[in-house]
């Protein structure tokens, strides 16, 4: 486990007019670590996963991804770069099956250029092999091999998650941002989801979670940081966040 | 090429009505000659001619498929490119360019412009899309329209350049290096050199050959990385771009693609009418294609060859018979007073042969209000129609299909 | 339109931000610089009077373009849609009105009397009423049903009615200009050596009365608010009780009431129509919006004005065979450079 930091939030503010939504927040997050940020619904946690890979650039502040610069990057380059994130709302291709869906996010892997693709040369045909080989692999590797053919529209709520997940790691990331990925899942379904995190741990990815419960989060993060109001109120692992007033308080003054 | 037609064979037209339409298309391709030599008593060449206009379309509306059905972007102006096939074409097949400032005219070979004609469009495609795909869909599909309305204009207007109004004519005759002359043309068998293509027939095998081209590309797109980025883009383009895939790069090329084949279209266009004026140019063929393109079903290949077909028919063929029709059931009906104009009813035949817009814009409202899909909906819309099912299977199923 | 505006400003800083953008920019300025100097030059070489006599004219089209760019902007702050057929809505305003003129008793040349001006304000208000409530019909029929639809689908039906209303004209009246009947007396004076005639007068009057009226109309009634509300944040317009159907509907029948006052007063302008006018003037008109901010009522009013004045001075001053590539050159040229109007006039934030 290196203490090398993959992500680094420097000062970053995130404003909407009038409304501050992420106020003047840092922390960083350490290569092969899971690294949990959680907070009251509104708190700017989202806003904070949108400003990381580009969907809405911070107003000021950096953010820092193996070092670079990548604040006000393009969202296809910071995948390009090797960030890949997961939506709250599960944003699928609805009318793709399971297994395109999983091609496009290996496009930018992909060499294959227009010149192969029009006249289907033998190089183009060999990496559409390749890659479709790799995407059933994804879908054995989060457990949805048998939706492969399936429209996504069409694949249980379970599924859909998953697949977004495998959609996310066909980027090859070196880290992967999820959104809620156990909102309305089963408690069998969440051990599932915690035992698949821990084998994208292994292949050497780094995750960095957003998640309202908390058993997940104590259960698999290694450290954790509280927004509350866009602003970072606690930073610590899972024990030490538990235990402070600060956040007992953020927590219990409203309702979640 | 077994298993393609066994599974060919084995289809099932209810299920999978587009390899249907293939077989339905490739069979009157090859065979249309000879219904047009049965239908016109020997002289099929009008009947030809006319088949090869409607090709013409065909590659319009398979470009035009690209931009609209495949990546999404509405484009209102699409017969600019067109028109700069077709004058790319006049420029440089013909003695024109005698005639402008520039005092020498060329004299490219037709094979050769149609190549030229393809890059011209395409980066006039890039120099249009280039500042204005970053834009919203309605005001991308605005910018298009004025884009499309400034083409026709300015090669009307720069007259020193482009013979403004009465166009551009005598343009070179596409000539192939060599034919062979036989009995089936009434001459002795012999090898031709520089032979000069005046036959309908040949321009319908030109068409023929181009069309399938472009069809065969245009799939090959389709099921490569850069379809799957634009079917991406067309659901969720703030998703694809979270996954990667460079969506103003990926609608500039589709927009490229599609001017490519506009030009394309220009170049056999012009060659085969030996004429081209800016009159031919405007919004309504802009429009035109785009109706082929939405009734036919956007995206869906076959769909829109097809709706081009279709199109074309009640387009210039049907409503210019309606004016005698209509006329000649008035008459049979003895309600030949219809036939007279008075006031503003302009008699009956003439009052049929304007009902071409109202035909369109009803077209499209309807179309859009019962059947957006289009008549052969593309696989995606499909299943819009049918309503969640469950498809288990196995992965063997999915590599045989891929390999 | 918050959310959008804000996507479209940051992509312009994008563009702007580099070397590029501000070498288009400059190119952007020296363009119009050399446009304007070249126009003082023609404006010097054909004296006062010449120019005062198109500045008038400007007026007048400038005029009538904003009270098609009004329905445009209204519609498309509400709902976000082109209504392509807005400005056949008002080809169709000049249509109506001239059949109507005999009916009301009018004919060609007359002479005035004390009951004319009842006879023409007959003519004004079922013209208008007849374009309010063709517009809504069209709302009814081809968008409300495709209101939750993939943008795609509502502007190929717009672009779908555009062409229904035209093939309804020309089936009407065929494909040649017809002539609208010359009713306005003959009646003017002359300022600076240039003539003011009654024509100008109406249109500008009329203009006038009817831009305040809706000024008025928007920020002080209550469906004037509603239209306002629903078109910043429908939602929460929604959930304050606001009947969204209706208003929607009623900024179609407003729109269309200005459109429709357009078009008579071109027909009495111009004494001249054709089928496809509204896509023309449609399209200028929609450029004026643009301009001005679209979902902006005043931008639209002001931008209606400025394109009049480009648009007539051009064709005073230089060849009139390119004006309309001039037009649609600028429409392209703000939705690329200014998608939020030259005036940069605050589009509501949603």
């Amino acid at each position: 486990m290196s203490e090398e930091t993959i992500l680094r939030l420097d000062h970053v503010v995130k404003r909407f007019g009038g409304l501050v939504a992420v106020n003047d927040v840092s922390f960083d997050v350490k290569k092969g670590e899971v690294f949990a940020l959680i907070g009251p619904n509104g708190a700017g946690k989202t806003t904070l996963f949108n400003g990381v890979t580009g969907l809405l650039p911070p107003t000021s502040g950096s953010v820092l991804f193996e070092g670079r610069e990548i604040a006000g990057t393009k969202p296809h380059k910071v995948a390009e770069l090797g960030i890949a994130r997961t939506f709250q709302n599960i944003r699928l291709f609805e009318y793709m099956t399971a297994l395109e869906n999983i091609l496009v996010g290996e496009h930018c892997r992909m060499r294959a250029k227009l010149w192969d693709s029009l006249f289907k040369l033998p190089r183009e045909r060999r990496e559409e092999q390749e890659v479709t080989e790799r995407a059933l692999e994804l879908l054995r590797f989060v457990g949805i091999e048998r939706w492969a053919n399936s429209y996504a529209r069409n694949l249980p709520y379970g599924g859909q998650r998953r697949l977004e997940i495998a959609r996310a790691l066909a980027t090859r990331p070196r880290l992967l941002l999820l959104d809620e990925p156990a909102a309305g899942f089963t408690p069998q379904e969440k051990v599932e989801l915690m035992r698949l995190v821990g084998k994208i741990l292994e292949s050497g990815v780094t995750v960095f979670l957003i998640e309202h419960d908390m058993k997940v989060v104590m259960g698999i993060s290694k450290r954790i940081v509280v927004l509350d109001h866009g602003e970072l109120i606690a930073e610590g692992t899972p024990d030490e966040v538990r235990n402070n007033p600060r956040v007992i308080e953020a927590y219990l003054g409203k309702q979640h | 090429m077994r298993t393609w037609f066994r599974r060919v064979w084995e289809t099932d037209p209810r299920r999978d009505p587009n390899s249907v339409v293939y077989i339905l298309l490739a069979f009157f391709g090859l065979t249309f000659p000879i219904i047009a030599n049965v239908l016109s008593g020997g002289s099929p060449g009008f009947l030809l001619s006319v088949a090869g206009d409607a090709g013409v379309y065909l590659l319009l509306t398979l470009g035009l498929n690209v931009v609209v059905g495949m990546a999404g972007l509405l484009d209102l102006g699409y017969a600019a490119f067109f028109a700069i096939g077709a004058y790319t074409y006049a420029f440089i097949a013909s003695n024109h360019l005698a005639v402008t400032p520039l005092h020498t005219a060329l004299h490219v070979p037709f094979w050769i412009v149609l190549i030229i004609a393809l890059f011209v469009a395409a980066s006039f495609g890039v120099i249009l899309g280039a500042p204005t795909l970053r834009l919203r869909g309605d005001y991308l599909a605005i910018v298009t329209l004025g884009f499309g309305e400034i083409v026709p204009r300015v090669f009307k207007n720069a007259a020193t350049w482009t013979s403004g109004v009465n166009g551009i004519s005598a343009l070179d005759t596409p000539v192939l290096p060599f034919w062979i002359q036989g009995p089936w043309s009434g001459d002795r068998l012999e090898i031709v050199q520089n032979f000069k293509i005046f036959d309908p027939l040949a321009y319908y095998v030109i068409m023929l050959v181009l069309v399938v081209t472009c069809v065969v590309l245009v799939r090959n797109l389709q099921n490569s990385r850069m379809g799957r980025a634009w079917a991406a883009i067309r659901e969720d383009e703030v998703a694809a771009a979270a996954m990667g895939v460079n969506t103003v790069q990926a609608k500039l090329l589709a927009f490229a693609i599609g001017a490519a084949f506009s030009g394309f279209a220009g170049t056999f266009y012009g060659a085969k009418l030996s004429l081209v004026s800016p009159e031919n140019f405007g919004f309504s063929v802009s429009i035109t294609v785009l109706v082929m393109v939405v009734l036919g079903g956007m995206g869906n290949i076959p769909g829109v060859m097809a709706g081009s077909l279709l199109v074309y028919y009640v387009i210039f063929i049907l409503l210019p018979m309606l004016p005698d029709t209509a006329t000649s059931v008035a008459n049979a009906l003895g309600l030949s007073g219809l036939t007279q104009s008075s006031g503003d009813f302009p008699g009956i035949g003439e009052f049929a042969s304007r009902l071409k817009f109202l035909v369109f814009g009803l077209i499209l409202v309807v179309v859009m209000l019962v059947r957006p899909e289009g008549l052969l909906p593309s696989r995606e819309r499909q299943q819009e129609l049918k309503k969640g099912t469950h498809d288990d299977t196995i992965i063997e199923d999915v590599q045989a299909e891929v390999g | 339109m918050g959310a959008v505006g804000d996507a479209i400003r940051r992509r312009r800083s994008d563009l702007r931000a580099g070397l590029t953008g501000r070498v288009l920019d400059a190119g952007l300025y020296a363009v119009i610089i050399a446009f304007v100097v070249l126009l003082a030059t023609r404006v010097a070489d054909h004296g006062q009077s010449y120019l005062l006599q198109i500045l008038f004219f400007a007026l007048a089209n400038g005029a009538i373009y904003a009270l098609i760019a009004l329905g445009y902007t209204m519609v498309y702050g509400i709902i976000e849609l082109i209504n392509f057929a807005h400005g056949d809505v008002f080809a169709f305003g000049a249509f109506l009105s001239a059949s109507l003129i005999p009916v009301f008793g009018m004919s060609e040349g007359m002479a005035w009397g004390p009951l004319t001006i009842f006879q023409l304000l007959g003519v004004f208000v079922v013209t208008m009423l007849g374009c309010a409530l063709l517009n809504v019909g069209i709302e009814r029929v081809a968008y409300r049903p495709l209101r939750h639809a993939p943008r795609l689908a509502p502007l190929i039906t717009a672009i779908g009615v555009s062409f229904f209303l035209e093939g309804v004209m020309f089936l009407w009246k065929g494909p040649s200009s017809i002539h609208y009947p010359d009713i306005l007396p003959d009646v003017g004076f002359d300022i600076f050596g240039a003539h003011v005639d009654i024509r100008e007068l109406t249109v500008w009057i009329v203009s006038i009365v009817l831009v305040v009226a809706l000024a008025l109309f928007t920020d002080r009634t209550r469906l004037g608010k509603a239209m306002r509300a629903t078109a910043q944040d429908r939602d929460a317009a929604q959930l304050m009780g606001i009947d969204i159907d209706r208003t929607i509907a009623a900024t179609f029948f407003i729109g269309a009431l200005l459109a429709g006052a357009g078009g008579i007063m071109y027909g009495l302008s111009y004494n001249t129509s054709v089928f496809d006018l509204g896509f023309s003037a449609g399209l200028v008109a929609f450029t004026a919006a643009v301009f001005g901010g679209i979902g902006n009522i005043y931008g639209a009013a002001i931008g209606g004005l400025v394109l009049g004045l480009i648009r007539t001075f051009w064709d005073g001053y230089f060849d009139s065979a390119w004006s309309d590539v001039m037009i649609f050159a600028i429409l392209i040229l703000v939705l690329v450079f200014r998608p939020t109007g030259i005036l940069g006039m605050r589009v509501p934030e949603k």
